[in-house]
């Protein structure tokens, strides 16, 4: 299918950066305010929705050549792995810790366990997502 | 540290998720999952031993003390649960290997079936409500996928009946579990035991007990089975053996916890309920067993009566009957996998379903044909095999307890049980053979030695009866005494 | 107000058993999914509504604040009826193309195949 729409091709481009900021900053937003990895993820998820709605699914394949259930599966197997670690730590399971460091440009931050969790799922929901609805659209 | 106690749930969801990655080499998945299987038997078997020396272990996720966070809680009767649900899947994945096809391993197989082994340890193992949800919905998503694995015709048709049954049924347990989080804010299991017996099963936690009851009946299999027959027959057949061994225990499972430990404050409403249900399945699954032609549905019907007759224990409440009840649940985990194999391979090597189509194959098969012959005497209670002590423990309590009416039907339904798998075995192993020896389909070696497997747990079940009596009997005082429990987890 | 939002959790209900009750199959997948929404609102209510400030630590006064746990309990809740749904209408879609047919009643079966 051919789609010939300049408007929605323009907006496109601008928007999907748009998204993008949009959901690292929710990701990065989360555990102390509203955010985190599913929501990051589902914002994610809906710039690539986006990029499918204006281009279609070759042109997408070519640009990001990852196949998406593997994402997925490397997000689980992200988030699950963090819950292993408290083997290592000898500390109950999923337990999770944090700290204060200071990162040039940005000044002090905090990070924690959590947001490796958290990439994890929102490598999940991306992959899932993406992988559904490439799976429902590819044949119609 | 007691993270040991997660790994029966976390090491399959891990290798699942390996395995997702390994898609290609079909041997190395096997390879793995058989040994992260093998790890998982041996992990519960020392967890086992353990709760026998130490008593109660619990693990508190991220360090959240109860009644406050996540838990998962390992007594005797959980894991002798986890330790059978693991023995059967490895079981029947032996068979699976030889059986199942490439197609379908190529789609995730092994990634799936490990998926619905961490579903299901976790219901088994965890102490919070809203988490045995979540665990229960882990093994129902992977079911989903299983039963459809394959995209026959049939299997498409009866897998959306499946998932919607049990779609609405999931949301019967979220209503529940928010009535019950109204009336007491709690979702730890036995801080909810606590707080109701401070201040008395009130007649709307009793309305509440009897959604849970609702969702469980229907996860179970418990009087609202219609869904039961149709989806266990569609599958393939390592997968219909492992939904046929797993599923509704999971179901049973969580009843007897919820209904013990629980909800346990008004036995004369909710237990006698429970006890009709259990009587109407009886009389209903055993009409089910003698009225149909087709062998899927005859195995399937023997899955209901177990079910109304595990409850049976349930309903009376004696420490006899737990005793049976969870003797009976193992019995029949590896009973029913093995009927449900035997009868595919059965489906397999005549291409035929209904019974009279098919005859003498114990010419062709003659250890195959004494395998469905000891596992009908299993499944009848004849001793020394497995299903005796069960049948007898629950038996006697039932006695203890006066309620004839369900002792009664209970051994009546032995007997249908014994009548509509004899009437198989006499259709189609004897007779006339219909398969010339040329092209008769060679039993293979992976089947056999899943056959074998099975049939000598059987014995051991039955024959070591003593040796796993102080088990079964740490796992039914626990049961009987909610106190024990609560005290393990709230200290 | 929880008055209100039960009643609400009730018309909800309604909806979603009449769509569930229908012959197509699309029109039940949206049952289970009105559902699902009418169970996140009722747990939403059943915590108690707006009772004070977010549960989240920072500048707020947090003498008063709402009940957390319902809503990790229905963010875990809308995660797995997204899965779910997603699956079955994938499912269904599969069991359009195989099948030809979406309606429930044709979808019953022959007693021997």
């Amino acid at each position: 299918m051919k789609i010939n729409n300049v408007i929605l091709r323009t907006v496109t481009k601008l928007a999907v950066f748009i998204i993008l900021t949009l959901a690292v900053y929710l990701f990065f937003a989360g555990h102390n305010s509203p955010g985190g990895g599913f929501i990051a993820g589902l914002a994610l998820s809906a710039a690539f929705v986006l990029l499918l709605l204006v281009t279609d699914i070759e042109t997408i394949k070519k640009g990001i050549p990852l196949d998406f259930k593997k994402v997925a599966a490397f997000g689980a197997f992200l988030a699950v792995g963090t819950g292993f670690g408290a083997f290592v730590f000898d500390v109950p399971f999923l337990t999770q810790s944090f700290g204060n460091f200071v990162v040039p440009f940005f000044g002090e931050i905090e990070l924690s366990t959590v947001t490796i969790f958290e990439a994890g799922v929102s490598f999940a929901v991306v992959g899932v997502v993406i992988t559904i609805i490439l799976s429902i659209s590819e044949d119609v | 540290m007691n993270n040991i106690i997660v790994l029966p749930m976390a090491l399959p969801i891990m290798l699942g998720i390996i395995l997702i990655f390994l898609r290609p080499y079909i041997k190395t998945q096997r390879v793995l999952t058989v040994l992260g299987l093998l790890v998982t038997i041996g992990i519960s078997i020392y967890m086992l031993q353990w709760i026998q020396t130490d008593g109660i272990i619990r693990l508190d996720f991220g360090g959240w003390e109860p009644p406050f966070g996540i838990l998962f809680v390992a007594d005797s009767f959980a894991v002798i649960l986890v330790t059978a649900a693991s023995i059967v899947t490895l079981i029947c994945l032996i068979y699976a290997f030889s059986s199942i096809g490439e197609k379908i391993e190529y789609m995730y197989f092994y990634s799936f079936v490990n998926f619905l082994l961490a579903g299901v340890n976790g219901s088994f193992l965890t102490g919070d409500i809203f988490n045995l949800y979540v665990n229960f919905e882990i093994m129902l998503l992977a079911s989903y996928v299983l039963i459809v694995l394959g995209g026959k015709r049939m299997q498409l048709r009866e897998s959306l009946k499946y998932v919607v049954i049990n779609i609405i049924s999931s949301w019967f347990f979220l209503v529940a579990i928010a009535y019950l989080y109204a009336q007491l804010g709690t979702l730890n299991m036995a801080h909810i035991s606590v707080l109701i017996s401070e201040s008395g099963q009130t007649p709307l936690l009793t309305v509440t007990s009897l959604v849970f009851l609702i969702v469980f009946a229907l996860k179970s299999g418990l009087l609202l089975y219609f869904w039961l027959p149709g989806s266990y027959s569609a599958p393939p057949t390592a997968v219909a053996a492992l939904f046929g061994g797993l599923l509704t225990k999971v179901g049973i499972y969580v009843m007897i916890r919820v209904f013990t430990l629980i909800f346990y404050h008004e036995p004369q409403i909710t237990h006698t309920i429970i006890g009709i249900l259990a009587g109407l399945t009886l009389i209903m699954g055993s009409i089910g067993a003698i009225a149909y032609k087709d062998i899927r549905q005859i195995v399937a019907y023997n899955v209901i009566i177990a079910v109304g007759f595990i409850l049976v224990g349930l309903a009376v409440m004696t420490q006899e009957a737990l005793e049976g009840a969870v003797y009976y649940l193992m019995h029949d985990m590896v009973a029913k996998s093995l009927l449900f194999l035997l009868a595919g391979t059965m489906i397999t090597v005549t291409g035929e379903k209904r019974l009279d189509n098919m005859s003498g194959l114990i010419r062709n098969y003659p250890v195959f044909g004494w395998m469905f012959f000891i596992v009908m005497l299993s499944l009848a209670g004849v001793p020394p095999l497995s299903g005796f002590i069960g049948k007898v423990l629950v038996g006697q309590g039932a006695v203890e307890a006066g309620s004839y009416i369900l002792l009664a039907l209970g051994f009546i339904s032995s007997i249908f049980v014994l009548y509509s798998l004899l009437r198989v075995f006499l259709n189609s192993f004897w007779g006339e053979t219909i398969i010339s020896f040329d092209d008769e389909v060679p039993m293979k070696k992976g089947w056999m030695v899943s056959f074998g497997l099975f049939t000598a747990l059987m014995f051991t079940f039955g024959l070591g009866a003593e040796y796993f009596a102080p088990f079964v009997a740490d796992a039914a005082n626990t049961l009987l005494n909610p106190q024990i429990y609560i005290d393990a987890v709230l200290e | 107000m929880e008055t209100l939002m039960i009643i609400l959790t009730g018309v909800l209900v309604t909806i979603a058993t009449y769509l569930v009750l229908s012959k197509s199959v699309i029109r039940v997948i949206l049952g289970t999914a009105v559902y699902s929404h009418a169970t996140h609102l009722l747990i939403i209510t059943m915590g108690g509504l707006k009772k004070g400030n977010v549960p989240i630590l920072g500048d707020d006064d947090v003498s008063t604040f709402v009940d957390p746990l319902p809503q990790a309990l229905i963010l875990t809740s809308i995660v797995i009826s997204f899965a779910v749904t997603a699956l079955v209408l994938v499912l269904a879609y599969r069991a359009y193309q195989t099948l030809g047919t979406d309606n429930m009643e044709e979808l019953r079966g022959r007693k021997y195949e």
